[in-house]
């Protein structure tokens, strides 16, 4: 059994900062592919169209009978570790931290047989095991085998700490506390083991009904945020940059409106202003605070970007709130790639209406804050990169896919 | 018999006067800064947009040699001039907007009334015509053309939260009553209002009847008004001058302004 987690100890702050490592990242096309499906949270191979045969690891033709019809499909993976191996000594840089490390060779009733990273809680091989997919710090798709059945401090498994940001023990900016979402997060996040939240808030002379609950509580700590403001957001970069592990951007400016029913830009501009600016200032001002520390022990791990659904394809009764979470999510893409090289995982978040005052007269469906808010805490746990949490986003989501255009038109009646 | 005085013999003085400091200037404008709060409409409202300030660059790879900044606000930022061209009730005025306004009144006389106590006491204090008059007892008949300047001090709150002071009646700050102001506008011919507050009316001035009397009545008559003063506590009662020059901006409602008194 592993041992729990302890509270890590603070940094020595004689001792260099550990620099950022990677492990290999070169992947052939095909692989990009599992890692596209680990990135939404789903574990999938390919299956062969014509015999059916099940593919691992990831190729352009059929291991049996060469037809190129290959298709992604999900996986169980319930299956037997086989054989393992105990990792003393790698070459990779970021291996050496590792090692040493538990390796085996896991074969599914289809077939085939994976190679995995082995959770400490294993028992030794042969034994059954659940392959898992995830992506490992590079982004890239990777397996790790869990015991059966899940085990009391699962979550605790270096090598599970290495492929996710459960944010236990973990320090958190939350951008925006005040609202409704933002309340929810404080709560979830020290629910689920948080160190501590840092509670962003903006014009702090308004004070919404739940503001005294975060100057309250011991474990948060209200700091001035303006994402409208870039000194805003440098002064709390230099305060606190350096110490941040999750940053979560939940910052929004909501208004419902089209884009010819109201005249003038300045409702527009006051939502670009938060949404696409302010994931910018913090980008600039937080990103390179974040991936200087993304190697050390307790270290810098994920940004989360709460976007919308309707980033995918505009609501046209929200149409300017649209348009700036579309922005947002192309910038987040950007962020995303230039964050990468430090291991440093963006979450992108699509919910669909969420039930605050902004959505009142949307029908419900509607996504509870404090659902949302877990959502985002179990995505950490799991180390997805994009989640469409609550049924109208997984609803639109599924249409996108299917067809993008058709969707578009079916947003002409909300 | 002596020649009447050249408007050159007067500058000579006043220029003299300022030179041996015998003539003060007092600045009664607040930094803009980002942190300075702005007026706060109910969220359905479109907004006014606080200072900002964007580095465009700073002797760095954007321009070697030279710093300098983007900056954005609303015409009613920080401490900042009100145009009769600002309230609906002086649409219609001529030269009712800055660049139309004529430039003598940016130079004009002013009483100052001290409200410090009254407003420490109590944060929705309402300035009336008794009040008013009562001051007129002591320092004289307050001239026409010249500013009725409210001190309350609110302009030594300097945590953003107590110089905002809401709660959920909203906001709570001192200012005039509609008394006050019809006293002023019309038996006074004041050439406008200024406050130490976020704006010329109180804080709780939407629930008035009329809603906001300053605005409404100032502006409907033409005069102007100044908000977000600070340094009051450093003007007479009687016999200051105030210079308050707004941006000369096409057809606009009102400026930041970077106003000083003489004393």
């Amino acid at each position: 059994m592993i041992e729990p987690l302890k509270r890590p100890q603070k940094r020595n702050p004689i001792l260099p900062l550990r620099q950022p490592t990677l492990p290999p990242g070169t992947r052939s096309r095909a692989s990009k592919q599992m890692a596209a499906a680990v990135a939404e949270g789903r574990f999938e191979l390919q299956h062969c169209h014509d015999c059916g045969q099940i593919q691992y690891p990831p190729r352009d033709a059929c291991t049996r009978c060469l037809s190129v019809r290959l298709e992604w499909k999900e996986v169980d993976g319930r299956g037997e570790l086989i054989s393992e191996t105990l990792l003393h000594h790698s070459n990779e840089l970021y291996f050496r931290h590792l090692v040493p490390l538990r390796l085996g060779l896991v074969r599914l009733p289809q077939d085939i047989t994976l190679l995995a990273y082995i959770h400490g809680d294993c028992p030794p091989a042969p034994t059954p095991v659940r392959l898992q997919a995830h992506l490992d710090k590079s982004g890239q798709a990777v397996l790790v085998a869990l015991p059966p059945v899940d085990t009391p401090q699962m979550a605790d498994d270096r090598i599970l700490r290495e492929m996710t940001s459960d944010p236990k023990f973990r320090k958190v900016l939350v951008t925006d506390a005040k609202s409704a979402t933002g309340q929810a997060l404080c709560k979830t996040l020290l629910d689920a083991g948080a160190d501590m939240v840092w509670a962003g808030v903006a014009e702090p002379w308004k004070q919404p009904p739940g503001f005294d609950m975060l100057v309250k509580h011991p474990n948060i700590t209200v700091v001035p945020l303006d994402l409208s403001d870039a000194r805003s957001v440098q002064d709390l970069s230099s305060s606190i940059g350096a110490k941040v592990d999750i940053l979560i951007n939940n910052a929004e400016f909501h208004r419902n409106t089209g884009i010819a029913d109201r005249p003038g830009t300045e409702t527009a501009r006051a939502e670009m202003e938060i949404n696409y600016f302010g994931l910018m200032r913090l980008a600039q001002y937080f990103g390179p605070a974040l991936r200087a520390r993304s190697g050390e022990g307790i270290a810098a791990t994920a940004w989360v970007n709460v976007l919308s659904v309707y980033a995918l394809s505009s609501l046209p009764n929200q149409g300017t709130f649209s348009a700036s979470k579309a922005a947002a999510l192309s910038l987040s893409q950007t962020l995303r790639a230039e964050m990468h090289h430090a291991g440093i995982r963006v979450v992108n978040v699509f919910p669909g209406p969420i039930d605050d005052e902004w959505t009142q007269l949307v029908p419900p469906p509607k996504l509870a804050p404090a659902a949302l808010a877990k959502s985002i805490v179990k995505a950490l746990q799991d180390g997805v990169e994009d989640i469409y949490p609550g049924d109208v986003a997984q609803d639109l989501f599924q249409k996108w896919r299917l067809n993008a255009k058709a969707l578009e038109r079916d947003l002409w009646e909300q | 018999m002596s020649t009447p005085e050249t408007p050159t013999d007067v500058l000579r003085k006043l220029t003299a006067a300022l030179a041996t400091e015998r003539l003060r200037v007092v600045d009664l404008s607040q930094t803009l800064n980002n942190r300075f709060p702005q007026i706060v409409l109910p969220p359905e409202f479109d907004q006014c947009a606080p200072f900002r300030m964007e580095e465009i660059s700073h002797y760095d790879e954007r321009g070697p040699a030279w710093y300098w900044n983007n900056i954005s606000f609303g015409e009613h930022t920080g401490t900042h001039f009100d145009a009769p061209i600002h309230w609906i009730t002086g649409r219609d005025l001529p030269n009712n907007a800055l660049d139309s306004l004529p430039v003598q009144g940016f130079v004009a006389p002013a009483c100052v009334i001290d409200c410090s106590t009254e407003a420490k006491n109590d944060a929705d204090f309402l300035l009336t015509a008794d009040r008013l008059k009562e001051w007129e007892l002591e320092h004289g008949r307050i001239p026409a053309g010249s500013w009725l300047l409210m001190r309350t001090d609110w302009s030594k709150r300097t945590d953003p939260v107590a110089y905002q002071n809401f709660d959920i009646a909203g906001q709570h700050s001192p200012g005039p009553d509609l008394s006050a102001v019809e006293f002023l506008v019309f038996e006074r011919q004041v050439i406008g209002f200024g406050s130490e507050t976020i704006g010329t009316d109180a804080g709780q001035a939407a629930n008035f009847r009329p809603p906001y009397p300053c605005h409404s009545i100032m502006h409907g008559n033409g005069r102007l008004g100044l908000q977000c003063l600070c340094n009051l506590d450093r003007l007479p009662a009687t016999g200051s001058v105030v210079i308050a020059a707004p941006l000369k901006i096409i057809n606009g409602s009102g400026s930041p302004v970077r106003a000083i008194a003489l004393v």
